[in-house]
């Protein structure tokens, strides 16, 4: 009996097996099929090291970055090798090292945390080319095989920052806004942010001074997740500051959390909106979402992979901005101020031909007073005063992201208040 | 007369060629409903699944090694909760023992450097053991002095390690606000586990194979060992045969939260070189079930965390060759352990069916 029923199990796991055989492949997640059966003109492969998965916003960025990337230079799917949810320990080393094995000739790695496992694998095989994205060791590990690179989305997030300007002058001039939304005669803004350091700092200031070019008399609190990504946690830091009276919730954080309370809020009639990081949030924020800031990873990844498939050397600080249209701000919600999408653009085209500086030293003074130098920490000690150290502003504004990739300004300028600082 | 169509029997004595074959089905049937889940799902072979995650875990010697470093860890702490459960005190603080090792050890490496790789070690490993047994001496203590439950205590004092950690995590962390610590001492290696036969996990086998047969001896041929069994059968009888309660269950939790403290110190020293909230990654829970399949027997506690092993590092290949979600891999390694766990209870008891039972 026992074996009958085996037996039958058997075949039919046999037959179905069978049926398996038939090639018939997964649909690829991204919608790229027609790249499965496309001749590929390289045999170089390429390695992919993962935070996270595609069901996760911030890594189906780069997904999606480099499988543009790879259509783009004529590359099929056999030429790139992907390792997903890789921690951010001695199992993304691991990981490198295994793709080594497997023949990769360059290998990204997308989340900060790998940066040190990343820089140890380039240490080991100075042939492969190592690239720590958003990472800030390259020119200072001295590695000319480990490279970083990271968007200026200090550009995205000032005009997502306009968005927002506009909404809160909209919302002012209807007489929408009430005593608890005000500190004086400023208006409050609220920012979920997930780390205190520069990259968080660089981002939340860039947004504040956007909402001061359209409208100068606000002021803004940041709260502290302490984590990239905590839909709890993000949410609940948003219910605070809009308890506190925030009207706009800007975030550096990478959930729904945010979005999806302040839609909450506004759906019970409070005049409150959410601009958001990374993707669209308007599938949970149908109102309350104005706009988020974006990377667009495709036009670095694919830089970089052609630079691989011609033999050259990736560039050991990348960055760039709006003027290659490697940022962007998502889609316009249908919430926002009349006149948005004209003044967006003309901030965009601005930036882009460099009449405006995001950070303007005419535009945000510390203790009351304008900055006209600023050392930023070039050697990763924390302290701005060795010779290493660079001067960062000259010609009137901040260089951010040129001394390196990474964001360095770390400033903490007046009107912003941080509340759970560490 | 009424006969219930099912009855549950103990089965008392079953051969131990029984037992090996119920086994050997069940992991049979267990891959053989695995590959029909996965063939439905995603439209692939099973075998090339199967054969994707042998490669995986096994396909170069890199990846053997960091599926032996995983099953190392695995029955490391395994063999410390050994002797815990065995004496029926529930330990489910492995993870807090494990982390507040792994502290001291990051800490040795980040202030002592200077002192030279040999001291170093010693010193790593005999304060980071401490570490882990103060860790579980608390609750061992307020256990035997007051009868306090020791699940929730151990539980609890988990929370309080990963608190602590993350106060180390941000005192230690650089760059300053990144949250990360970062690879400790990455220029001179000082306090990381030197390679040996090619690989930096060489040292962590040894330790763990050494353990293992000092935990075998200890629990089958040692007074200790007799003591932890009859504690855990009845206490009464403890205290009736003169074995002092108090003074077993505080020295065997002591035991058992030292070597989880060592499992700390060979994951920062032997493996990630860092520490971090995750350092412990849940493994002081999977420990669990590890120790609970073996039934406390040092070299099946090592096949199953080999299992375990093979089973996670084969499932994240999987993810990577054939573009399956990380979860669709998880699937497989549930649906598997489902299977072998499920195999105890024919093996515990027998089934007779209808009217072919005999009466009582």
């Amino acid at each position: 009996m026992k074996k009958r029923i085996l037996s039958a199990l058997m075949a039919a796991v046999m037959c179905l097996a069978a049926v398996g055989c038939g090639g018939n492949k997964p649909e690829g997640q991204t919608g790229e099929t027609e790249s499965v059966q496309r001749e590929s003109v390289s045999e170089k492969k390429i390695g992919m090291i993962l935070v996270g998965d595609e069901n996760e916003g911030y890594t189906y960025a780069h997904i999606e970055g480099m499988r543009t990337a790879e259509v783009q230079n004529g590359l099929n799917d056999d030429n790139i090798i992907w390792k997903y949810s890789v921690p951010e320990d001695e199992s993304c080393k691991e990981a490198a090292v295994d793709l080594v094995e497997q023949g990769c000739v360059a290998i990204f790695s997308n989340s900060y945390g790998h940066q040190t496992f990343m820089e140890e694998a380039a240490a080991e095989y100075p042939d492969v080319q190592f690239v720590s994205m958003t990472g800030d060791r390259a020119a200072l590990s001295g590695l000319p095989n480990f490279s970083n690179a990271f968007t200026n989305v200090y550009e995205s997030r000032f005009v997502s920052g306009v968005v927002a300007g506009m909404k809160v002058k909209e919302l002012v001039e209807a007489g929408k806004l009430s005593a608890e939304n005000m500190d004086g005669n400023k208006v409050k803004i609220g920012y979920v942010g997930a780390y205190p350091y520069a990259e968080v700092v660089s981002g939340y200031t860039a947004f504040f001074l956007g909402i001061q070019y359209i409208y100068p008399d606000v002021t803004m609190e940041v709260r502290y997740t302490n984590s990239w990504f905590d839909i709890t946690a993000e949410a609940e830091a948003a219910n605070a500051l809009m308890a506190d009276g925030c009207v706009i919730i800007g975030q550096h954080a990478d959930s729904t959390g945010a979005p999806t309370a302040v839609q909450d809020a506004n759906d019970k009639g409070k005049p409150v909106y959410s601009v958001g990081y990374n993707v669209d949030m308007l599938s949970v924020a149908p109102h309350a979402a104005l706009t988020s800031a974006t990377n667009v990873w495709s036009v670095y990844y694919n830089e970089a992979v052609k630079t691989i498939l011609e033999g050259g050397k990736i560039p050991t600080d990348w960055s760039k901005g709006y003027a290659d249209g490697a940022v962007a701000i998502t889609k316009l919600g249908p919430d926002v101020a009349e006149g948005t999408s004209d003044k967006v653009d003309e901030v965009i085209s601005a930036i882009k031909n460099g009449e405006l500086k995001v950070f303007d030293a005419g535009s945000f003074t510390v203790g009351g007073k304008h900055l006209d130098s600023y050392h930023v920490d070039m050697n990763g000690n924390f302290s701005n005063e060795d010779p290493e150290d660079k001067e960062a502003i000259w010609d009137g504004y901040f260089h951010e992201s040129e001394l390196r990739s990474a964001p360095s300004f770390d400033i903490r300028i007046d009107g912003i208040t941080e509340l759970t600082a560490e | 007369m009424n006969e219930p169509l099912l009855r549950i029997v103990k089965n008392e004595a079953m051969s131990f060629k029984k037992k090996v074959l119920i086994r050997a089905v069940a992991v049979i049937l267990a891959l053989l409903v695995c590959g029909i889940v996965i063939t439905l799902i995603t439209g692939y072979n099973p075998v090339t699944v199967y054969v994707t995650m042998t490669q995986g875990a096994f396909g170069t010697k890199t990846r053997a090694w960091s599926t032996v470093k995983e099953m190392l860890m695995l029955s490391c702490i395994a063999i410390g909760l050994a002797p815990a459960f065995k004496m029926k005190f529930w330990n489910i603080g492995a993870e807090g023992q494990i982390l507040v090792g792994g502290i001291v050890s990051a800490g040795c490496m980040i202030y002592l450097a200077k002192i030279g790789n040999a001291g170093l070690f010693i010193l790593m490993f005999l304060l980071s053991a401490l570490a882990g047994a103060v860790w579980a001496f608390l609750p061992a203590l307020f256990k035997a002095k007051f009868n306090t439950n020791e699940t929730l205590f151990t539980l609890m004092m988990n929370y309080v390690a990963i608190q602590l950690t993350s106060y180390f995590v941000a005192k230690w962390e650089n760059p300053i606000g990144s949250n990360t610590v970062g690879v400790i001492n990455q220029s001179g290696h000082e306090g990381w586990f030197p390679k040996i036969c090619g690989s930096q996990y060489f040292i962590s086998l040894i330790m763990v194979l050494v353990l293992a047969v000092f935990m075998h001896i200890y629990l089958k041929y040692t007074k200790h060992g007799y003591e932890i069994a009859v504690v855990g059968e009845s206490e009464n009888t403890a205290r009736y045969a003169g074995i002092s309660v108090t003074k077993v269950v505080i020295r065997t939790v002591l035991l058992s939260g030292a070597i989880c403290g060592m499992a700390g110190f060979m994951a920062v020293a032997g493996a990630s070189h860092t520490i971090s909230t995750s350092t412990a990654g849940g493994r002081g829970f999977t420990a669990i079930i590890v120790a609970w399949l073996a039934k406390f027997d040092s070299a099946t506690m090592i096949l199953i965390s080999l299992l375990l092993a093979f089973l996670e590092s084969g499932s994240s290949e999987i993810a990577s060759k054939c573009h399956l979600n990380d979860f669709a891999s998880k699937i497989v390694i549930g649906i598997i352990l489902f299977f072998i766990l499920g195999s105890e209870f024919f093996i515990n008891y027998k089934l007779i069916v209808g009217k072919k039972g005999e009466k009582k």
